[in-house]
């Protein structure tokens, strides 16, 4: 008997991919309750905050058919998953802490409604700079793309955080930093994710 | 299981058994393949934690893909169920895991407003649905066949008859999203996607058996299809200086 049985293959999702994770984006409703890019209900603790981008080819060009999810701590910086055991920080019953939007087939913007995380407990007890996990998949996409973003207004921390310090090339590190601007009430901050060439953004083997 | 902190690993991927991000043969991938090798991180809890869902995301018809989208009949083509187990490297049933599928209809096309194939849609056929594994990481599903179609990329490329599945797994890490493909099809040995995989039986792991015995006679036939997510394992040693968080 096998002790250790190799991970299904991945294959890309193809330029379809919203007919099943996002039908009203394919142009159909056909489920009841969808999943979504607003993460934050009205009870949801914390600072609210927009996270707005585009994912841009190897020749520079905006990709239109793809689908992001993020995952993230709740503004104490805990995930909402039974294997967070950071007792100290409260669990929030409104924030999942996961959601899921598609580009604009003509813009290729997609942007994702949340609250700021916090800081997260990292290995060996040091502290992870605030950040969120992404998940990129689209037509051309082999294996799903996983990278961080950080924030620009947690340069101290930042500085600090374990993971942005594996990266050995320092001008690399500024790949995953989300721009902190403001726009009338909104808080937004703007990441851009190149895939390919001279600004490449940093991605991870989790 | 250890303390706070990262109480478990998830098993390393081994990218034997993936696709490459950079596939000449299935041309979109040129374009939009990182350049830069991966760069490798240990488990912490943002990669051992992952979305949680439950019987109350989903609604009743959800895994019925031959009655959820039904107006004024049933879908055409042939009726099947899919059904199989999700489970962890070490063999471990991945329950409450959330599977999400989407497919063509019977003669290739999708309900998408960016399909623009002259194969009809189907009026009674949405082409997607979703299901959670039960504690023993069983799952199973009801749709029709899906047809082969043509695609840009040579100009006589055809996709085999596929069903996309996309998998929420109980870690962020271990989440995937493939293509199940049918037993016996001469398109899965032609196809530039199926191709990017260099690697044999990991192309097998892809190719759904027929299930005779779990066919409802005088009804629909069936197809069976495991699947397999990253193993999660206990942290065995840990350097942690007391009193650390």
């Amino acid at each position: 008997m096998k002790s250790y049985f190799p991970e299904t293959a991945s294959q890309t999702a193809g330029p379809y991919v919203h007919i099943g994770l996002a039908p009203d984006a394919a142009g159909f409703h056909i489920f009841e309750k969808n999943f979504c890019a607003t993460l934050a209900n009205s009870h949801t603790e914390g600072e609210r905050i927009t996270i707005e981008g585009r994912v841009i080819d190897g020749s520079g060009t905006p990709v239109r058919d793809v689908l992001l999810e993020i995952w993230q701590a709740n503004a104490h910086g805990r995930y909402n998953h039974p294997a967070d055991r950071q007792e100290e920080k409260p669990v929030d019953a409104d924030f999942r802490g996961w959601g899921r939007s598609c580009s604009d087939f003509d813009s290729g913007v997609w942007r994702f409604e949340t609250v700021k995380p916090g800081v997260v407990t990292g290995r060996d007890g040091r502290p992870m700079a605030p950040h969120v996990n992404l998940w990129i998949v689209a037509r051309g996409i082999n294996i799903g793309l996983n990278t961080r973003m950080y924030f620009s207004d947690e340069q101290e921390a930042n500085r600090r955080d374990p993971v942005l310090n594996l990266i050995e090339w320092e001008v690399r590190r500024q790949t995953l930093i989300g721009q902190r601007e403001r726009r009338g009430d909104e808080i937004v901050y703007r990441f851009d994710i190149h895939l390919q060439g001279e600004q490449e953004t940093v991605f991870f083997d989790l | 299981m250890s303390e706070k902190g990262s109480p478990s690993e998830i098993v390393h991927r081994d990218y034997n058994c993936h696709p490459p991000a950079f596939a000449p043969g299935y041309k979109t991938s040129i374009l939009r393949s990182p350049r830069n090798a991966l760069i490798s991180l240990q488990s912490s809890l943002s990669e051992i934690t992952g979305p949680q869902f439950c019987q109350h995301d989903l609604g009743p018809l959800d895994n019925d893909l031959i009655m959820n989208y039904a107006k004024d009949g049933l879908p055409v083509g042939e009726r099947i169920i899919v059904h199989g187990y999700v489970r962890d490297g070490f063999g471990r049933p991945m329950k409450n895991t959330l599977v999400e599928v989407w497919q063509a209809n019977a003669g290739g096309r999708y309900r998408h407003k960016k399909d623009q194939y002259l194969a009809p849609v189907d009026p009674n056929f949405g082409g997607c649905g979703r299901v959670l594994t039960d504690e023993n990481g069983y799952y199973f599903f009801r749709t029709i066949k899906p047809g082969p179609y043509p695609w840009r990329n040579q100009a006589s490329d055809w996709r085999p008859s596929h069903i996309h599945f996309s998998l929420s797994g109980d870690a962020f890490a271990q989440r995937l999203i493939t293509q199940m493909y049918f037993e016996g099809d001469p398109l899965i040995r032609q196809c530039p996607i199926v191709k990017t995989i260099n690697n044999d039986d990991a192309v097998r792991t892809l190719i759904a058996g027929l299930d005779i015995h779990a066919a409802v006679p005088l009804d629909c036939l069936a197809y069976r299809f495991d699947l397999v997510l990253r193993g999660q394992c206990a942290t065995l040693f840990e350097n942690r200086t007391q009193g650390a968080a």
